[in-house]
């Protein structure tokens, strides 16, 4: 059994301790937005905010994850006001086949939370996410729109 | 030749011969007496035939058949349909009808095939007469309500007018009474010069839920009592399982039952997909892995390259002149020899699916790029007919071709089948979808151009040896053994036509095909054949002492689109200008899937291995452009699906397996090192063409050639991972 806090909710899992923080959060906890892509941390599709800092799900144990404050996509909005990524996602008309973009929207947001207004070599340094549809331009463009609002 | 190549399977076509006709599942059928039936929809809200249901609050609800991968389809073919029904677009949805619903109804939404960038082409003209004939009808009964001649009355944002009294109704209004009247034969489409929502570019229908967590992918399929399967397949292709030790496995957490799939897998089902995933990993298993394990990427490279040799059989795939004799004779001949590796699709979300089996029945939850596809799969797997099965699509986490194949959707119904009543979710990891692809063909190419006394290009003898795609999935597509589709890009005439003319042309194909199961890879056969004649173009050009734009304007006299497309990336990109200092400029042009593409790319290489690309440019005449925001996004992504293949891709062969496991060694294009993709569309008009896959085409040529500008240097292979080049 685990305790694990997501999105200001606290969770009672049946879950072993080393069981990787995605799986928790996907099956145990029944929030599927966060996604599965390699396992090994190298997609980026399962990014969480642990503490707020923007983590890769599938290399972080559920025991590494007790006791902090978990933020997945679900929790990203505040109430119904979607938060500012997700708004500029929508202007934008960012994803294609959506699969990696919450991760990369997570990704986003902690950036943005760390750097208001990121230069593009910031965005290169802080958003390594894999998109095999190939969003890079929109994601970039939305990044922009929200940093000079 | 090189028609269009879409064969019918044969299985579908049995499905289709022998299904029930009847009432849809989830739609209903109204007989009133002495009138033709309403079929209404799950909501009760009626058809105005079949592309479109209204509902009272003038909701109009579009069908669209064929699947949504990401490539915008589903928005396009939308408004190809709203078009013509002068609806309000704001108050547009959609939904997919099932496999099972379209052959009870004989059809009615025709093929729901998603590949071959055929999603809008092939369907434009039966989904415009749709959006159509419930304009007509709409129109009808209003005029009918007021007892005055429909043609009076217009419509437009779904609101009918009769024009003399200016009386207004609105289409959820007369949809019942319009639901009610026969529809017209036939109906007029409008000249494209009255398009009003046909290009633009209007916002996707189907973002919100991506950006939210909340679109449900095949992976995020939750029903009541569900389990969750691991599998395994043997890692060489062909092989067999032998044995497991199911006892080692038989007291982990979660584990409910460990099922052999076939002859050639064995799932694990549990709890949760971890707990499953993780037994698979612990349980033994003893694989009978055949002859095929002594396969590897050396052997595959010697055989291929024997192929090369004159001397062996090859089809002739398009031909003018006599090249061998013109080669012969010529003043200077040039030769050059490339290959393109294996490539896995690698799409973000791994294959799954998700099976209900009882006794009498069998469903199936799944992205796929071919419903009807999948649903043939079901049957077969379930042994159940057509009236007793059915598949619900789901969105896809990527697509490329790869959920056209439904090996991930018979092994979900084989393993359901071994607990009926209990859903079943098999979701593969990413190992195994990289073991387990339907890899983009693997060739070689020698070619060989001659020039006269004045460097005028006399001969071109374009000789492939390597793997053909319809021979392991088409069969019955095969004309007396040739594959057609292996010339796409250099063939002479259809859908991917040869962009130049040469006096004397031999373009043959010497098929081998290794035992590797090759598969529709975004672009296809276009990806080798665009590298191969557009890099040994430019050694053409450089061996004549002409510039690359130059040497192949003077070929493309006969073709002018091709040349067209060519002239707006020269103009876009300012090829007769100096590039920046350090800056070198390479430039590709192909035909693919009905549509002319050119791309140009500006590059700078660092110790001669690292590679900077600054700018791309890239133009394509698709005949119309239904929505430019996506065709845009679709030029875009094929640049980075191609280069991402350029730089890193390449799939190995050793001991009959594939080599690479993840994206650790398959890796993928990141936003540092993709510029923003300058698109050029110059649609002419009067044809249909493609926008999801012809550009893959021109990504990787415009770079090598760029590369060869600054380094002297001709690539011939791919990935350049295995020369040591990377992005800068």
């Amino acid at each position: 059994m685990a305790n694990l806090t997501i999105n200001g909710k606290t969770f009672t899992l049946d879950v072993e301790p080393d069981t990787p923080l995605l799986w928790a959060i996907r099956e145990n906890a029944g929030l599927t937005g966060t996604k599965y892509g390699c396992g090994i941390a190298q997609c980026g599709a399962c990014t969480v905010h642990i503490d707020g800092v923007a983590m890769r799900s599938c290399g972080v144990s559920v025991s590494e994850a007790a006791a902090k404050k978990i933020t997945t996509i679900e929790g990203l909005a505040s109430g119904d006001s979607l938060h500012k990524v997700q708004e500029a996602w929508i202007a934008q008309d960012v994803p294609q086949c959506g699969y990696c973009q919450s991760g990369m929207i997570m990704a986003v947001a902690a950036l943005l939370s760390e750097k208001p207004k990121p230069t593009d070599a910031d965005i290169d340094e802080a958003i390594t996410n894999i998109c095999r549809c190939g969003t890079f331009a929109q994601v970039r463009e939305a990044i922009h729109t929200i940093a000079s609002a | 030749m090189n028609k269009h190549v879409s064969p019918r399977l044969n299985r579908r076509a049995f499905v289709i011969g022998t299904a029930a006709v009847g009432a849809g599942l989830a739609i209903g059928l109204d007989i009133p007496f002495g009138g033709p039936a309403v079929v209404r929809a799950a909501d009760g809200s009626p058809e105005i035939g079949a592309w479109v249901v209204v509902r009272p609050d003038d909701t109009v609800v579009i069908r669209i058949a064929r699947s949504e991968m990401g490539q915008g389809s589903l928005t396009g073919l939308a408004q190809l349909v709203a078009e013509e029904l002068e609806c309000d677009w704001t108050k547009v949805t959609t939904e997919y009808p099932t496999p099972g619903q379209s052959v009870a109804r004989k059809r009615v939404w025709g093929d729901f095939s998603t590949g071959g960038s055929r999603g809008i082409r092939s369907s434009q003209d039966y989904v415009r007469k749709g959006g159509a004939t419930a304009r007509v009808m709409l129109i009808q009964a209003a005029a009918d309500g007021w007892k005055v001649p429909a043609s009076e009355c217009a419509a437009a944002n779904s609101v009918i007018t009769h024009t003399p009294s200016g009386k207004t109704t609105t289409y959820g209004k007369v949809a019942e009474a319009a639901a009610k009247l026969t529809p017209p034969s036939d109906v007029k489409l409008k000249d494209p010069k009255d398009w009003k929502l046909i290009g633009k570019g209007v916002k996707r229908l189907d973002t919100v839920d991506k950006t939210t967590g909340a679109m449900i992918y095949g992976a995020d399929v939750k029903l009541p009592g569900m389990l969750n399967a691991a599998i395994k397949d043997c890692p060489v292709f062909g092989g067999k399982l032998k044995s497991f030790d199911e006892a080692k496995i038989a007291g982990m957490k979660g584990v409910k039952k460990v099922v052999k799939v076939g002859d050639t897998a064995v799932a694990v089902v549990a709890d949760t997909w971890w707990h499953a995933k993780t037994a698979l990993e612990a349980l033994p298993i003893v694989w009978d892995e055949g002859d095929n394990a002594k396969v590897s990427s050396e052997s595959i490279a010697k055989w291929l390259a024997e192929g090369l040799d004159d001397k062996q059989p090859a089809y002739v795939g398009n031909k003018n002149g006599d090249a061998k004799a013109a080669i012969a004779g010529a003043a200077k001949k040039v030769e050059a020899v490339y290959s393109y590796p294996y490539q896995n699709h690698a799409t973000m979300e791994p294959m799954n699916a998700t099976a209900l089996y009882t006794a009498d029945r069998c469903e199936v939850w799944c992205g796929t790029q071919n419903g009807e596809a999948a649903f043939a799969a079901v049957l077969e797997a379930s042994g159940l007919p057509a009236e007793k099965c059915d598949v619900h699509k789901v969105m896809p986490g990527g697509g490329f071709g790869r959920r056209g194949q439904t090996d991930y959707v018979r092994q979900a119904v084989l393993i359901a089948k071994e607990m009926p009543g209990t859903p079943i979710k098999l979701l593969w990891s990413r190992e195994e979808d990289m073991a387990h692809g339907r890899y983009h063909p693997i060739t070689q190419c020698k070619m060989t151009g001659a020039f006269d006394a004045n460097n005028n290009l006399v001969a071109l003898h374009y000789r492939l040896s390597g793997q053909s795609i319809l021979f392991s999935l088409r069969p019955e597509a095969l004309q007396n053994g040739m594959d057609p589709a292996a010339f796409q890009g250099v063939a002479q005439s259809g859908e991917a036509a040869f962009g130049y003319s040469v006096p004397n042309l031999l373009v043959e194909h010497a098929m081998r095909n290794p035992h590797v199961p090759p598969g529709f890879w975004r672009g296809v056969n276009v990806n080798h054949n665009a590298i191969y004649m557009e890099c040994f173009m430019d050694e053409l050009a450089q061996a004549a002492g002409q510039d690359p734009l130059e040497f192949r304007r003077k070929l493309m006299g006969n073709h002018p689109k091709h040349l067209a497309v060519l002239n707006a990336v020269a103009e876009k990109i300012g090829w007769t200008t100096p590039a920046p200092q350090g800056v070198y400029r390479g430039i590709a042009q192909v035909m693919g899937y009905g549509s002319y593409v050119a791309g140009a790319a500006e590059i700078s290489v660092t110790d001669g291995s690292k590679i900077k690309v600054h700018r791309i440019v890239a133009s394509t005449d698709p005949g119309y452009v239904v929505n430019p925001a996506q065709v845009e996004r679709q030029i875009a992504g094929s640049f980075v699906y191609g280069l991402s293949a350029l730089f890193y891709g390449g799939c190995t062969v050793k001991g009959g397996k594939i080599e690479q496991t993840n994206f650790d060694t398959y890796n993928s294009m990141r936003i540092n090192e993709m510029p923003k993709v300058e698109s050029v569309m110059v649609p002419s008009g009067g044809f249909w063409g493609g926008v999801g896959e012809p550009t893959i085409g021109v990504a990787a040529p415009a770079v090598l050639n760029a590369y060869f500008a600054a380094t002297g240097k001709r690539i011939r292979s791919v990935p350049l991972r295995d020369q040591n080049i990377t992005f800068a």
